[in-house]
């Protein structure tokens, strides 16, 4: 009964979803109040009942109803109870499910938060996003009904993806989804703003603080999703410029370029056309992230022939929201005004210079991604862009938007001197410069690209220290009341450019004095690797709810003094007979120490095992934690909700009025 | 010395074209020196793949023919697309589902004596999950058997 409701629910969804979209849009272009109202309840009914739907799916798969299809394919009884929910959004049915329960989420917040808003104004948003849902509901009713049931019903599930059970796993497609399907509001303020024609600062202030939302989520979980590949893939390896990583990191540069361009947009009314451009194509590139990683279209360009139905709605679907989009905008663009002018040297020109060269860099990971796609689909033969071209591409192109990145906070508005700049910077470069030629000295050898990352990092956190000094520099009081009595999105700035610089500095070090080796280790016997000594003391046997694994024991020591006792695995799970390596990880702040198990070799308990001394590591999720903490701040800051009420007052009057 | 709207977008134009032209030339650049190429272990046989760049092969590992080497790390194979197999050597730790009978990709050099050194060992996540550049070559392979048949 449970998945028939859940489809039942999902169907009424769908028919909100319809009225969402079409009562509002009609009623703000023919200027009809009672139509526009329906905007917020049909949105948050349309929440309740994917909610509905949503949790109807949990709790098949909580339950074990194995007579549901997607159940039965990605769950197994044994599967521990918090990844039979997590696997809830396992399969492709599912995650497009968490993705319009998602939608679901932003658009009842957006019809909560929008009192101030024009009624027009959010009857448009609010209907946008309807229409948003409208396809993705069709989607899933039409081609990938995640209720389907399995007759005769299946006696126990194939399990989920071993590689899936892990807790980064639990929150990395939520944490993901909520930075996708946030982009839906920046997008949906800008189609707003271009069906009524009202490109005023008061829409950049409006969509800021949810474009500004939405990228953290986004920034955190990528993060997620690079911690998961570090700790549960087993090579060690945290980026692999693989096309599911891209796909979720092209809507993140364009996320970063649209904040920062919103930023010039709200402050000076500079590149109305351009941000509103950027909004449209940070949500387009989720789109195209989403279906790319769960349309199986990676694993093989073919797999559209095998579902026609799929394929053809996906195509469908990416081809009306952007050609629309864009076509709307090359209609109604050309009428907006230009804000006031800015000098070749300013605030306006150093953000143009982050987004232009964003764009490029964006552009090149694009092609790198669709290329083999492309060349595949054609019938040209079979290639593959490695990491070799994405960092010899992406890193030249980052290094000058990086260095702007120190000064750009430093720039006055409209105009900025720079010999002003240079002469308050000078100290800043001379420091940077010294760190990045002396600090890898210190290290193991001085390589180029270490030394260049060293010297950006310390570029950007001293202009972080420059730009707070300077902006206290005129403030009355004394220390704490001065820094408490900044807003908090300069706040929030300061700490997510910070986080890159110590993200840049964890890259410099991880990417070129990680040091590995691959040892075969009888039992009692040792190896070196970067001055620690790692004893192996054999394996044991050790079954989990759904697996047997063998349990290394390695000790490791150094100088003589014990640092900790690593506990690799080499699981296989019941139900699939599948091997899966659990690595073993003891961290601190300036390195992890890392160990897998490989194979057994003989009878004696002889393995082979991989061990890696990881420096700075850890540096790269704390620096996007402080990006993620900076995002939240910034979306925080008072003047929001200044706005917010001070837009009231009309309303009140007028309804007092009337 | 405010900018006019005209040379503001003029400005732009430029910025725009030379950050653009650029990107193109490192991405020419890259894209001339790191694109990796697949070939078949049929197309191998043919002469078709290079001997001074490195490219991807894939197909089956042969049944049997997995040999581990004294050292321990170092694995020979044979891999095939059901109608040409090529030998393969690789040191380190091969992926959790590398398997004789199942499908690989590896990347790597052909030496001059035929051998294909490989630095790179592929496989993917999932148990039944074929790679695609090695179901293709056997599919490819099957099919050129066919035509010979017919």
């Amino acid at each position: 009964m449970i998945p028939e409701l859940g489809h039942f629910a999902l169907i009424i969804a769908l028919l909100l979803a319809l009225t969402q979209a079409i009562l509002p849009l009609y009623g703000a272009q023919r200027g009809n109040l009672t139509l526009m109202a329906v905007a917020r309840p049909a949105a948050q009914g349309q929440f309740v009942f994917v909610a509905l739907a949503f949790a109807c799916l949990a709790y098949s798969f909580v339950t074990n109803d194995f007579s549901v299809e997607n159940v039965a394919r990605n769950s197994f009884s044994q599967l521990p109870e918090v990844y039979r929910f997590t696997a809830t959004w396992g399969s492709h049915e599912g995650s497009l499910l968490l993705w319009v329960l998602i939608l679901g989420f932003w658009s009842t917040a957006v019809s909560v938060f929008s009192r101030h808003l024009p009624e027009d104004m959010a009857a448009r948003v609010i209907g946008v996003m309807g229409l948003i849902s409208v396809g993705f509901l069709a989607f899933l009713l039409t081609t990938s009904n995640p209720f389907e049931r399995l007759l005769p019903a299946a006696m126990d599930g194939n399990d989920m993806n071993p590689l899936l059970q892990d807790w980064g796993m639990i929150i990395h497609p939520p944490m993901l989804y909520m930075g996708y399907v946030g982009f839906a509001v920046a997008f949906a303020f800008a189609i707003a703003a271009l069906l009524s024609g009202k490109m005023d600062v008061a829409w950049a202030r409006w969509s800021r603080p949810w474009t500004t939302v939405a990228w953290a989520f986004l920034t955190l979980g990528i993060m997620l999703g690079a911690w998961w590949a570090y700790r549960e893939l087993g090579w060690g390896g945290w980026w692999f410029w693989d096309p599911t990583e891209n796909a979720s990191f092209m809507p993140w540069i364009a996320g970063t370029a649209l904040i920062h361009s919103l930023a010039a947009t709200e402050k000076r009314g500079a590149f109305k056309a351009w941000t509103v451009l950027l909004a449209l194509v940070a949500f387009s590139l989720s789109l195209l992230g989403t279906f790319l990683v769960r349309s199986g279209v990676l694993s093989s360009v073919h797999a559209f022939a095998t579902d026609p139905a799929r394929g053809a709605f996906i195509l469908g679907f990416l081809t009306v929201v952007i050609g629309g989009s864009l076509a709307l905008y090359a209609w109604r663009a050309p009428k907006m005004i230009t804000g006031s002018g800015f000098t070749w040297f300013s605030r306006e020109s150093l953000l143009l210079a982050n987004n232009v060269i964003l764009i490029a860099a964006l552009g090149a990971v694009l092609l790198g991604t669709l290329y083999p796609l492309f060349m595949d689909a054609m019938g040209l033969g079979k290639i593959s862009v490695g990491p070799p071209y994405f960092n010899a591409v992406f890193v030249p192109l980052m290094a000058p938007a990086l260095f702007l990145m120190g000064i750009g906070p430093l720039a006055r508005w409209k105009e900025a001197s720079l010999p002003d700049i240079v002469t308050r910077m000078k100290w800043a470069l001379g420091v940077a410069l010294a760190t990045g030629l002396l600090l890898p000295l210190t290290l193991d050898g001085f390589k180029p690209w270490a030394a260049l990352g060293f010297f950006l990092a310390a570029w950007i956190a001293l202009a972080v220290l420059a730009a707070l000094l300077d902006r206290i520099k005129y403030s009355q009081g004394k220390l704490p009341q001065k820094l408490a009595a900044l807003p908090r999105g300069f706040w929030g700035m300061l700490l997510a450019h910070f986080g890159m610089a110590v993200g840049i500095a964890g890259i410099a070090v991880v990417a070129n004095y990680s040091t590995e080796r691959d040892v075969r280790m009888e039992v009692n016997s040792y190896a070196e690797l970067a001055g620690y000594t790692f004893t192996f003391r054999g394996t044991t046997a050790h079954d989990g709810p759904n697996y047997r694994a063998a349990r290394g024991t390695l000790e490791v020591s150094k100088d003589g003094r014990p640092v900790a006792t690593l506990h690799p695995e080499k699981r296989v799970y019941n139900a699939s007979a599948m091997a899966m390596t659990e690595a073993s990880v003891h961290p601190n702040i300036f390195r992890d120490i890392y160990v897998a198990m490989g194979e057994q070799l003989d009878d004696q308990g002889a393995w082979t095992v991989r061990l890696f001394h990881k420096p700075f590591i850890n540096w790269l999720w704390f620096g996007a934690l402080f990006m993620v903490v900076g995002g939240f701040m910034a979306a925080s800051d008072k003047r929001y909700r200044i706005a917010l009420r001070r837009s009231e007052v009309p309303k009140n009057i007028a309804a007092q009025g009337a | 010395m405010a900018m006019k709207p005209r040379h503001r977008k003029l400005a732009l134009i430029v910025l725009v074209v030379a950050a653009l032209g650029v990107a193109v030339a490192l991405v020419l650049n890259a894209f001339n020196s790191n694109l990796v190429f697949f070939f078949s272990p049929t197309q191998v046989a043919n002469g078709e793949a290079p001997t001074s760049r490195a490219f991807r092969i894939g197909g089956l590992v042969e049944a049997g023919s997995i040999r581990r080497e004294a050292d321990g790390l170092t694995t020979r194979f044979v891999v095939t697309d059901t109608a040409k197999s090529m030998p393969v050597t690789y040191t380190g730790i091969l992926p959790d589902l590398f398997k004789e009978g199942k499908g690989v990709v590896a990347e790597g050099r052909l030496g001059p004596d035929g051998l294909f050194s490989a630095t790179q060992v592929l496989a993917k996540h999932d148990e039944n999950y074929m790679p695609p550049e090695a179901a293709s070559a056997i599919e490819q392979a099957q099919k050129a058997q066919l035509t010979v048949v017919e």
